[in-house]
C-alpha cells in the first residue's frame, strides 16, 4: 500500500461548513506520478519504487537520463523520489500510482521547502523580543549579550543569532483533508502548507480516518 | 478562470439580493442550540461591504437598548438563511463609520429615490 504522494501547492482559500464554520485551506494539485523504477533487494539492497512526476521537456534532459526515463516510456520528469512499498510485486514500471490513497477525513503529513527569508535578524528568526521601539531607546532589534566575561570566554555552541533563514525542509504534520476534487486532480487540506505557490510537497498518510 | 477562483466561486450563494453600504437590512441567521435550530433575525444598516469572491463580508450595525451593536457577517455563509433589504440609504460613501459618532435623529439616512 502507498502512503506517500506528491503535490503542487496552488494556494490558500477557505470553505464553508454546513453550520456557517469557515475553514482555512490550502488547495494542492496531486502531481501524476509514474513509476520510474523498483529496487528489490537483489539488486539494490531494499525494495522501493522510484516514482516521476512533472513532466519535463525533452531538449532538457541529458542523454544518460534520457535512457533512463525510456524504460518507463512515459517522458522525462522534473522529479525523481522514492517511496516505499509493502508489497514490490504488485508494481510494473510505467504504472500511473494513484491518486486515490488519501479520503476525506485523513491525516497527512506535509513536507516542503519553505519560503526563503535570506538574512534575518534575532527577532524574526527566533521570535526574540527586541528593544523598546520608543522611550529613547536605541536598541531595537539587536540581540543582546551573547554570553559571559572571562569564563567561558566563548560563545556557547547553538546560541541564537542572526543567520540565514527558510529555503530548508519543514515538515507539518497532522493536516486533516477536507475534500479531494478528483476530475481536477485537487485536494483541499485544512491549514497552511510549507512554502510558496507552485511549491512541491511530499504528502504523507499519518492516519486513516477511523 | 485559475483554481482557486473556481473553487471559490463554487460556494458563491446567488440568491444574496444587493445592497449596499447605507441599506436597511434584515439578516436572517440559522442558529443552533444543542440540537435544535432556530432562526434569529438581525435587523440594522449595512456600514460597510468587504469584497471578494467566498471571502466577501458585510458589517450591521443596529442600536439595542441604548447601545451601538455591530455585527460581521460572511456574505456567503450558509448560516444565513436570507437577506431582507429594506429602505435603501441616501449615502456618499461606502464606508459609513460616521454613523458611530451619531445618535438619535441625527443618525437618521435619508432614503435613496430609485
Amino acid at each position: 500500500m502507498i502512503r506517500e504522494l506528491f503535490g503542487k501547492k496552488i494556494g490558500m482559500t477557505r470553505i464553508f461548513r454546513e453550520n456557517g464554520k469557515v475553514i482555512p485551506v490550502s488547495v494542492l494539485e496531486i502531481a501524476k506520478c509514474y513509476v520510474t523504477q523498483i529496487k528489490r533487494v537483489e539488486n539494490e539492497g531494499y525494495n522501493a519504487l522510484q516514482i516521476g512526476f512533472q513532466p519535463k521537456k525533452e531538449k532538457r534532459i541529458n542523454k544518460p537520463m534520457a535512457g533512463h526515463f525510456k524504460k518507463a516510456g512515459k517522458g522525462g520528469f522534473s522529479f525523481l523520489r522514492e517511496i516505499k512499498v509493502d508489497d514490490i510485486e504488485s508494481f510494473e514500471i510505467g504504472q500511473e500510482i494513484g491518486s486515490d490513497i488519501f479520503d476525506v477525513g485523513d491525516l497527512i503529513n506535509a513536507r516542503g521547502i519553505t519560503k526563503g527569508m535570506g538574512f534575518a535578524g534575532v527577532v524574526k528568526r527566533w521570535g526574540f523580543s527586541g528593544g523598546n521601539k520608543t522611550h529613547g531607546s536605541r536598541s531595537h532589534k539587536i540581540p543582546g549579550s551573547i554570553g559571559a566575561c572571562a569564563t567561558p570566554s566563548r560563545v556557547m555552541k547553538g546560541k541564537k543569532l542572526p543567520g540565514r533563514m527558510g529555503n530548508e525542509f519543514k515538515t507539518v504534520k497532522n493536516l486533516e483533508v477536507v475534500d479531494i476534487l478528483k476530475e481536477r486532480d485537487l485536494i483541499l487540506i485544512k491549514g497552511g502548507v510549507p512554502g510558496s505557490k507552485g511549491n512541491f510537497l511530499e504528502l504523507k498518510l499519518n492516519k486513516k480516518k477511523s | 478562470m485559475n483554481q482557486i477562483e473556481m473553487i471559490e466561486k463554487e460556494q458563491m450563494r446567488l440568491d444574496i439580493p444587493s445592497f449596499g453600504a447605507g441599506d436597511s437590512v434584515k439578516v436572517y441567521s440559522r442558529i443552533r442550540e444543542g440540537d435544535k435550530e432556530r432562526i434569529q433575525v438581525f435587523a440594522g444598516v449595512v456600514i460597510r461591504k468587504r469584497k471578494g469572491n467566498i471571502g466577501a463580508t458585510f458589517t450591521v450595525r443596529k442600536i439595542s437598548y441604548g447601545v451601538g451593536v455591530e455585527k460581521i457577517f460572511p456574505l456567503h455563509s450558509p448560516a444565513i438563511d436570507k437577506i431582507e433589504v429594506g429602505s435603501r440609504g441616501k449615502v456618499r460613501r461606502s464606508r459609513i463609520y460616521y454613523l458611530r459618532n451619531l445618535r438619535g435623529k441625527a443618525a437618521r439616512l435619508k432614503e435613496r429615490r430609485t
